[in-house]
């Protein structure tokens, strides 16, 4: 195309522009027909009624209601943003606060720090599903590892996962296992960019642990802070696998463990238990997913950067 | 004053003894769920019921025999591998191409063309499943690997656009401009001076993609029906409803499943600890 000596690229426009748009095409036809049109046509269909695969007529915001104000579908809504709502504040707690401790104590470099760098980020690598069905079994009531431990010292047989009380913790605990050398990596990657400098200043200025991590530290790592709740919140509202593998595509026990990802594929794509399908209140839900996700990131974003850039 | 500093010394000494502690302990929870996964995979059913702890009695390969002979384990193997090996190579191709055109080249919708893939990675692509199902099934692409690898790589340009743009914008441009003075072709340029110099950029993209793809549970669980193109994390759930009872079978399916990535990771842990948390960041 562009061989020939002379085609400079004031000779041959025309060629120049071709050969740039050559390079364009394959990547934007591909995003045009699998990212574009698709996002649009979501928004487009939750205001269809729907026969199948398809819409059969425009039904306002028929879809939206029955979700959100008609029961049982209102019900099952509600009973599954309420788990991701907890599992949002509970990954938080106990994944991201585990991860700054673990960050924290990373940063100090002591002999081996590099090798537990690898070892907390291994089960990162690993699939949901490998994750999932490996803590089920260590899950189960009479011959998991958890179990048979607490046994060693005297805890009875605890039905983890086939109790409603404990089984959304459950889920989530595997779920901190699996992602904690995430947020940990990302932290300490934000800590170390503090600088050996300003925590050596500090330190002789007196600072202990403490007032190092609270004052110092915590302030200056605010970007890979917002990073880290933004992509939990988003994590958490399209929680999905770990759940599905662990607790089944209805959430079992009860709908203990339902969630809104769970509950958008049940609807969208049919279950043997519930037996609806229906791709219109499924269009309704993703579109509400969209937006509390879009919104609230959106919001964090800009309230979380202003911290950022006031300290 | 030899005094202070030796209790400080010493108070020093016993924090750092905490918290190798603690690191200790939380090292402890990280791996022994994944020894204990491989010793099971040894056992029979039997020893992993009644000794947990216990290492197996013979390394047995019997459990792993089963899973070779009874199931379509290594068909489900090699349907990730071609398809994440796919969708990969197309990443790559296409989104450098199309970064190259960005960062390389002055013309007038280069700004609003590079937003568009950018917009394009704050789309969770899973919430459109609903119009992708349709929008593949109108081409008959459902239940085939074409549908399945094209999902992939649409997820994957944006990001890998935004980063082999930024790369290539940083190349120096008198390596280009001395090469078109010597009458290479814009080809040439491209695929023999430009390219060989972004490769440390195409193996973070490429890391940071098969990762999610060889992993991914959603879209196969969508799109894929026929066993014959489930993908392995998708093959792990039938496996695991088949051999419900059978724990031996079960530890030796899902070491086996993690055994690939596991031992890349090793081999690669600072690429893909990079790859990764940056690829999320970004």
């Amino acid at each position: 195309m562009n061989s020939g000596r002379r085609h400079t690229k004031k000779a041959f426009p025309w060629r120049r522009s071709l050969w740039i748009a050559s390079l364009l095409t394959p990547a934007l036809v591909v995003m045009v027909l699998f990212v574009l049109w698709p996002l649009l046509s979501a928004f487009r269909l939750a205001f269809y009624e729907f026969n199948g695969l398809q819409p059969t007529g425009f039904i306002g915001f028929e879809n939206f209601r029955k979700v959100l104000f008609e029961q049982p579908y209102s019900g099952w809504t509600y009973n599954a943003l309420k788990h991701n709502i907890i599992a949002f504040v509970a990954l938080m707690v106990f994944e991201n606060g585990t991860a700054f401790l673990l960050a924290y104590a990373l940063l100090k470099a002591l002999p081996g720090h590099r090798i537990h760098q690898v070892i907390v980020f291994l089960p990162v690598v690993l699939s949901a599903v490998i994750v999932g069905f490996l803590w089920k079994l260590f899950l189960h009531p009479l011959f998991g590892l958890v179990n048979q431990t607490l046994a060693l010292v005297g805890i009875g047989a605890i039905p983890w996962l086939g109790n409603e009380n404990t089984a959304l913790g459950s889920v989530l605990f595997a779920n901190v296992w699996h992602w904690l050398g995430f947020p940990t990596l990302v932290l300490l990657a934000g800590m170390q960019r503090v600088g050996k400098e300003v925590i050596e200043a500090a330190r002789l200025d007196g600072a202990g642990d403490y007032v190092l991590m609270t004052r110092i530290i915590w302030p200056l790592i605010a970007p890979s802070v917002t990073i880290v709740t933004i992509l939990t919140f988003i994590g958490s509202f399209n929680w999905f696998e770990i759940p599905y593998v662990m607790a089944g595509l209805t959430g079992s026990p009860g709908g203990a463990t339902d969630v809104l990802g769970l509950y958008f594929y049940r609807t969208a794509f049919g279950s043997t238990t519930t037996g609806i399908q229906d791709f219109g209140q499924g269009s309704a839900l993703a579109v509400m997913m969209f937006i509390i996700v879009a919104g609230v990131t959106a919001i964090a974003l800009r309230y979380l950067r202003r911290r950022e850039i006031e300290l | 004053m030899s005094a202070a500093v030796g209790t400080r010394e010493r108070g020093e000494l016993l924090k750092n003894g905490a918290i190798q502690l603690m690191l200790a302990i939380n090292a402890i929870i990280m791996i022994y769920p994944l020894f204990v996964m491989v010793m099971s995979s040894f056992k029979t059913n039997a020893e992993i019921f009644s000794s947990p702890f216990a290492l197996p009695a013979h390394f047995s390969l019997a459990n792993a025999e089963r899973v070779w002979s009874e199931t379509n384990f290594v068909r489900y193997l090699a349907n990730s591998l071609g398809i994440t090996l796919a969708a990969v190579a197309l990443i790559l191709l296409f989104s450098t191409m199309a970064a190259y055109a960005i960062a390389r080249y002055q013309f007038r919708l280069s700004a609003l063309v590079l937003m568009f893939f950018l917009s394009g990675m704050t789309v969770p692509l899973k919430l459109a499943i609903i119009p992708l199902f349709i929008q593949l099934d109108s081409l008959g692409l459902v239940d085939s690997y074409a549908g399945l690898v094209l999902v992939y790589v649409a997820m994957g340009i944006p990001s890998a656009v935004f980063i082999m743009t930024g790369f290539l914008r940083t190349l120096p441009r008198e390596l280009e401009e001395s090469a078109r003075m010597d009458g290479a072709s814009e080809f040439r340029i491209m695929r023999s001076i430009m390219l060989p110099l972004a490769r440390p950029a195409l193996v973070i993209v490429a890391i940071q993609n098969a990762v999610p793809i060889w992993n991914d549970f959603f879209f196969p669980l969508v799109l894929i029906t026929s066993d014959k193109f489930k993908t392995l994390p998708q093959g792990l759930t039938v496996f695991v409803g088949e051999f419900t009872t059978d724990w031996g079978v079960l530890f030796t399916g899902l070491t086996l499943a993690a055994l690939p990535i596991t031992l890349l990771y090793i081999v690669l842990s600072k690429q893909f600890i990079s790859g990764i948390t940056q690829g999320a960041v970004k």
